[in-house]
């Protein structure tokens, strides 16, 4: 049993990994042909792990409601909203779910009047939130520090009007700075992320790096 | 007290937003359509995202679930039309149960199919250790792909402008300056991110720089989110005062 629980897995991500990675240096038709396969299983895959999401947000809520918890009334909400959006997803327009997704249907609106306008709101707020973390956390107590709250604040009025009204040159530095310490910063961050990405993939496929199996037997 | 005047700003905006809809439908501000109840619903919902403001609040709690809710379930149904529907369901299902179909059934497809039910069984007690086998396969897989393509354009890519030539021709003295400070910047950061080493003397020194080059950085990139951020509440704003009260042409 333990060779189907923990053997198998560990082989699985090797031959995967092996192979995939060897199929980017074989410039063969066949060799195209798997990456497409793959590629499409994986998106197979991905689209069931969306009901694991699904059922989890749905569990949450619902567990919300049967234990009355304090503002249990509000998850009725998510249920109402995900339902509506559901059937009217599924009704698509009269033509139901089997057939192709139809344009200027209920599930359109909903999309268009409720998470597009919800979504946008919610992430403007955090301007103001932005705002005031920032007046309490960028105080200028270090010289590092100082030097953040200059280039925010350079790169803030060179993206609107006022920074040109208030001199020709502050555009000027903020696209600098965006262009060249900001970009070296950037590539270093970027460069040390790849190689622990390919050290972690490396000992995901040699079976170093087991976290992805979870606990238990 | 408090929550008794709670209440009533809470009773009276919304008396108020009632109100306001009333007069521009029939001022035919607002046409009296499905479009124009779609507006006078996505204006209630930015108001009550925005009254968080001023406090937390009913009306605040009820848009955050309603979006979270629908947010659900407009994913789960793209995932379906954009792809398990095109790349499961019309290449194996329909063609097995229709007689109409012309193609033959893509049963190659079972596979990711009993992978992805194996991933649902996380949630039995006693098959849940099949959802190993996906695990492993996507991990695997993501593992595989990303190997030399993350040398290629991340790395290499990467490190091929660091290394630019200066003054090779046709380059002015600021733009050479420029290459040189970047593969400054980036050879700095990299060495204040190598912590095998004790950041004393020389890569003590060379470190700082690489804290000065990530501090620049940090700053440029929260005033780059800031000002996402206010262009997303000016469009926000925009909504309301033109398409929902008409105010602004």
């Amino acid at each position: 049993m333990n060779f189907l629980k923990r053997t198998i897995p560990l082989i699985i991500a090797f031959v995967m990994g092996v192979l995939m990675a060897m199929q980017y240096f074989v410039p063969h038709k066949l060799s195209q042909d798997l990456l497409e396969v793959v590629s499409r299983w994986d998106r197979i895959i991905a689209g069931f792990a969306v009901f694991i999401g699904a059922y989890s947000l749905f569990h949450l809520h619902w567990t919300r409601i049967k234990r009355r918890v304090a503002g249990w009334g509000y998850s009725v909400f998510v249920y109402f909203g995900a339902i509506i959006t559901l059937i009217f997803g599924l009704l698509n327009g009269g033509k139901f779910f089997w057939n192709d997704k139809q344009e200027g249907t209920m599930f359109d609106w909903l999309y268009y009047y409720i998470q597009v306008p919800a979504g946008a709101t919610i992430f403007s707020i955090l301007a103001f939130f932005i705002a005031s973390a920032a007046y309490r956390t960028f105080r200028a107590r270090t010289n590092e520090s100082t030097v953040l709250l200059i280039a925010a604040i350079i790169v803030m009025l060179g993206r609107v009007p006022i920074g040109n009204y208030i001199s020709q040159y502050i555009p000027v530095i903020a696209d600098w700075i965006m262009a060249v310490p900001n970009l070296a910063a950037k590539r270093g961050i970027l460069l040390g992320m790849s190689l622990g990405a390919v050290a972690t993939s490396i000992k995901i496929i040699f079976g170093i790096e087991r976290s992805y199996l979870g606990g238990g037997d | 007290m408090r929550r008794d005047s709670n209440f009533f700003i809470l009773v009276g905006s919304i008396g108020l937003f009632v109100c306001v809809n009333i007069v521009l439908m029939v001022s035919k501000k607002l046409p009296f359509n499905s479009q124009g109840f779609g507006i006078i619903l996505a204006a209630g919902l930015t108001l009550a995202i925005y009254s968080f403001l001023y406090q937390d609040n009913p009306a605040f709690k009820i848009a955050e679930n309603l979006y979270v809710g629908v947010s659900l379930g407009y994913t789960i149904i793209i995932t379906w039309f954009n792809f398990l529907k095109p790349d499961l369901y019309d290449p194996l299902i329909v063609p097995i149960f229709s007689r109409a179909a012309t193609q033959s059934p893509q049963y190659g497809l079972i596979i990711p199919s009993l992978l992805g039910t194996f991933m649902l069984l996380r949630f039995s007690r006693k098959l849940s250790w099949l959802s190993r086998w996906t695990f492993a396969f996507v991990v695997g897989l993501g593992a595989g792909v990303s190997i030399p393509r993350v040398i290629s354009a991340y790395i290499l890519e990467q490190i091929k402008p660091s290394l630019h030539p200066v003054f090779s021709g046709g380059e002015t003295v600021l733009s050479s300056i420029n290459t040189l400070l970047i593969m400054l910047g980036v050879i700095s950061v990299l060495i204040y991110f190598i912590f095998s080493v004790e950041h004393k003397g020389a890569i003590g020194k060379v470190s700082k720089i690489g804290i000065w080059f990530l501090m620049i950085s940090f700053g440029a990139s929260f005033g780059y989110t800031v000002m996402g951020r206010l262009s997303l509440l000016i469009g926000r704003i925009q909504f309301l005062l033109r398409d929902w009260l008409g105010i602004l042409q």
